[in-house]
């Protein structure tokens, strides 16, 4: 069943010459090698091919990658298309290099139906630029009492099924939850809050909280709630997601139930990798406030730890779109959520992969085969015979993170930062979605 | 409305956190503050020094010393004054913080003093006015000018600052004066202990560079009592903090017998009598609390003269730290 959506566009033929090529999953890491693209489709993969009658890119000094893939992402539609559409918002994935995305369902309505779900379906049918799927509601209007249809969800074509946005209070749904869904083999994304215990707060309790006065959400508001429900996984056998990583405690509870055999798959933000709670110093609430909540130096060094090893096997940018106005606000009285695609690769190329952190070869695996493994999506890989899903950057660029964005919002957690590394080209499921650089004379 | 940019940029200076004063500003502050002591010992209690300036004050939160303090301090000063109070304003109507300001600053104010229940309201206005910014208060962050006032109050009393002992008793969780204290006083060369039942003290306090207790016993050692309201207003319903009142007087409450007569006792106001302090505590010729409001007039006076008349007007070198929104967002852009 398909159940990614994009509009359709004409099938690239293009030689792109000369380029490193680093596909982990393909066992490539090669140096200066030509991909000739033939109607959207990889042809040949090899030194010096010939370049016959077809549009060259001269990718000398460039970096080819498989196309990368967000599990994570807020598209705002329908009900609050002024702060993303399904155009803009892929738009802005191909800018960031993604070939394909999720887009989570606490929309207005809420993604619970598969009349909502269908609308999508058409619209990113007509508009979207990369392959877009949908994940649906786990409870009716995510209210967390009873759940939403989902044999009929997946039946319309449901990526997968999550409450993102607020948590699955309580167990009892959730065990029920994890039961049904067996049936549709689609997977839970969770977004693990303990409310009591978050009580509505707007960052990491710690020093930073405790200077500044705001309210602490804790990191244990996060980690008790993953421990409860991957015991609740374990128990019933289901396969699970967590949903943006924030607290050292949660990794540790991830890294145990892996070791116990639950199927769990796990993401982290570019910004939790990247940023902590000095962020918040700020106070701009457009760049440095979103749930959970940028957390301590320690926080941030499990997460990495763990994004090295494996625990962590996604990178997700839980890109969350918000108009100006509301996050030009006093920090308390703004929402959650920073804006990422087009930062994602920039910022972990920048902050994780240049201080010799993590390698160049397992943020491309986190950030493509992880989130496509992890929701049964097609795993881009630059093989031949292989539908070109790839990325093209320029991992030597400087370049300032500023308005304007391909997303319709400007709520960056990275503005103001000099990132490196700047995609010349995407192209997606064998279409260019993305591209920068000229061709040279064939 | 428009975006109207501040016309300049640079070289305007505000006070929203006591951290924006080094040592040296601090000292200018209190000295001038004392300069003004004469004044209110004159039979006609007011300067030229302001005259043709504008102090607009903005509560946006309730306040009775706060709000009157600084207006009469600018009126002492011969400035002209705006008080706006949030109840009754164009803010019920739903106005934006940013359009109520520009709104405002179209009378081209030289100070705007503003209160708000929001940590960081006072230093995101300062993107949006020409004038300069005094923090009287944002939420649980900062009140700077309560802090000044207080370090004068101690300073009179006990002739400096540097190597006293000062507890802090309370609700520190809650407080913003509490915050402004702890890192003003370790500033002067103090040295801080938060005395208060462990919900009501922040995690990670020992960060600000404070010791903790939950002893009562803590306050002996102390050269000041700083005894903090309980904020029931900023506690979330049913958060439970303590379990009753009369629980957190009995065992938290500053009575006679947990203070010595030499050590000095202070509230910021306004008190709960019985609750987090006695009324013969309170009242006793130990307290400072009726200084710390008249201290509160001639700091308050020796702000508004820094950042209009002061030493650092000319040039901003000197005087209070410049606060630009440029610094403001440059810092936030630190990696991690």
């Amino acid at each position: 069943m398909e159940r990614l959506f994009a509009a359709p566009a004409p099938p690239a033929d293009l030689l792109i010459a000369g380029a490193r090529v680093v596909d982990p999953g393909s066992g490539l890491d090669g140096p200066s090698l030509d991909v000739r693209i033939h109607e959207g489709v990889i042809a040949e993969i090899g030194p010096d091919l010939p370049r016959t009658e077809v549009e060259t890119i001269d990718a000398d000094g460039l970096v080819l990658l498989p196309g990368l893939v967000d599990p994570h992402v807020h598209l705002r539609t329908p009900g609050d298309e002024d702060e993303e559409g399904v155009a803009s918002g892929t738009r802005a994935a191909a800018a960031g290099g993604f070939t394909a995305i999720l887009a989570m369902p606490n929309t207005r309505p809420v993604v619970d139906t598969p009349i909502v779900l269908s609308g999508l379906v058409q619209r990113a049918g007509r508009e979207a630029v990369v392959p877009t799927g949908f994940m649906a509601a786990i409870t009716a209007g995510q209210e967390g009492e009873r759940l939403a249809e989902m044999v009929a969800l997946a039946e319309a074509g449901a990526a997968a099924f999550s409450d993102d946005g607020r948590p699955v209070e309580r167990a009892a749904i959730l065990r029920r939850a994890f039961q049904y869904a067996s049936v549709t083999g689609l997977r839970l994304a969770l977004h693990e809050e303990d409310l009591s215990l978050s009580g509505g707060a707007d960052m990491h309790e710690g020093a930073v909280s405790a200077e500044l006065g705001l309210e602490g959400y804790p990191s244990i508001a996060e980690s008790v709630m993953v421990g409860r429900d991957l015991a609740i996984a374990r128990y019933e056998g289901a396969p699970v997601h967590v949903c943006h990583v924030s607290a050292a405690e949660s990794v540790a509870e991830i890294r145990r139930a892996r070791e116990l055999g639950v199927d769990v798959t796990a993401e982290v933000t570019p910004h939790h990798l990247c940023l902590t709670d000095e962020h918040v110093r700020s106070l701009d609430a457009g760049r440095a406030k979103m749930s959970p909540p940028l957390r301590a130096a320690t926080d941030r060094a499990a997460l990495i730890e763990a994004l090295a090893d494996g625990t962590l096997d996604c990178i997700g940018t839980d890109h969350a779109p918000h108009r100006g106005h509301e996050k030009e606000q006093p920090f308390a009285h703004a929402p959650n959520g920073v804006i990422g695609l087009e930062t994602a690769f920039p910022a972990v190329y920048t902050h994780l992969v240049e201080p010799g952190l993590v390698p160049l070869a397992a943020i491309v695996e986190r950030m493509s085969t992880g989130p496509a493994a992890a929701f049964g999506l097609p795993r881009p890989a630059i093989r031949e015979g292989e539908r070109a899903s790839l990325c093209l950057w320029d991992l030597a660029a400087n370049w300032l993170v500023q308005p304007p964005y391909a997303s319709r919002s400007a709520n960056c957690a990275f503005a103001g930062q000099t990132l490196r590394a700047r995609c010349h080209l995407t192209i997606a499921a064998g279409a260019v979605a993305h591209r920068l650089i000229e061709a040279v004379a064939a | 409305m428009d975006v109207r940019p501040p016309k300049s940029s640079t070289k305007r200076r505000h006070l929203i956190s006591i951290t924006d004063l080094e040592r040296a500003d601090i000292e200018r502050i209190l000295q001038t503050a004392e300069g003004f002591e004469s004044v209110m010992r004159r039979d006609l209690k007011k300067v030229p020094t302001l005259r043709g300036r504008t102090v607009m004050t903005v509560f946006f939160e309730a306040s009775t010393r706060t709000s009157s303090s600084f207006e009469l301090a600018a009126k002492r000063l011969s400035a002209d004054t705006i008080s706006l109070k949030a109840a009754g304003s164009s803010v019920d109507k739903g106005e934006s913080l940013r359009d109520t300001v520009q709104t405002l600053s179209a009378y081209d104010p030289d100070v705007i003093v503003i209160r708000h229940p929001a940590v960081g309201a006072a230093g995101m206005i300062t993107a949006w006015t020409d004038a300069h910014v005094v923090n009287a208060g944002d939420g649980t962050h900062q009140h700077p000018t309560q802090c000044l006032l207080d370090l004068y109050t101690i300073q009179a009393a006990l002739g400096g600052i540097e190597g006293l002992h000062v507890a802090i008793v309370g609700d520190v969780l809650h407080s913003r004066v509490a915050r402004s204290n702890i890192l003003g006083l370790r500033t002067m060369g103090a040295r801080v202990t938060l005395v208060g039942p462990p919900t009501l003290i922040p995690r990670d306090a020992a960060a600000l560079g404070a010791e903790v207790s939950h002893s009562m016993d803590a306050l002996q050692a102390a050269d000041v009592v700083y005894v903090l309201r309980m904020q029931r207003e900023r506690m979330a319903p049913g958060a439970s903090y303590v379990p009753s009142l009369s629980e957190y007087a009995a065992v938290w409450g500053v009575t006679p017998a947990r203070v010595r007569p030499s050590q000095l006792v202070m509230h910021p106001g306004p008190i709960n009598r019985g609750v987090e302090i006695a009324p013969e505590v309170a009242g006793s010729a130990a307290s400072r609390i009726v200084d710390q409001v008249r201290a509160g007039l001639v700091v308050r006076m020796a702000v508004l003269y820094d950042l209009l008349a002061g030493p650092g007007k000319a040039d901003a070198e000197s005087a209070l730290r410049i606060v630009s929104p440029e610094v403001v967002s440059a810092a936030g852009q630190e990696v991690a």
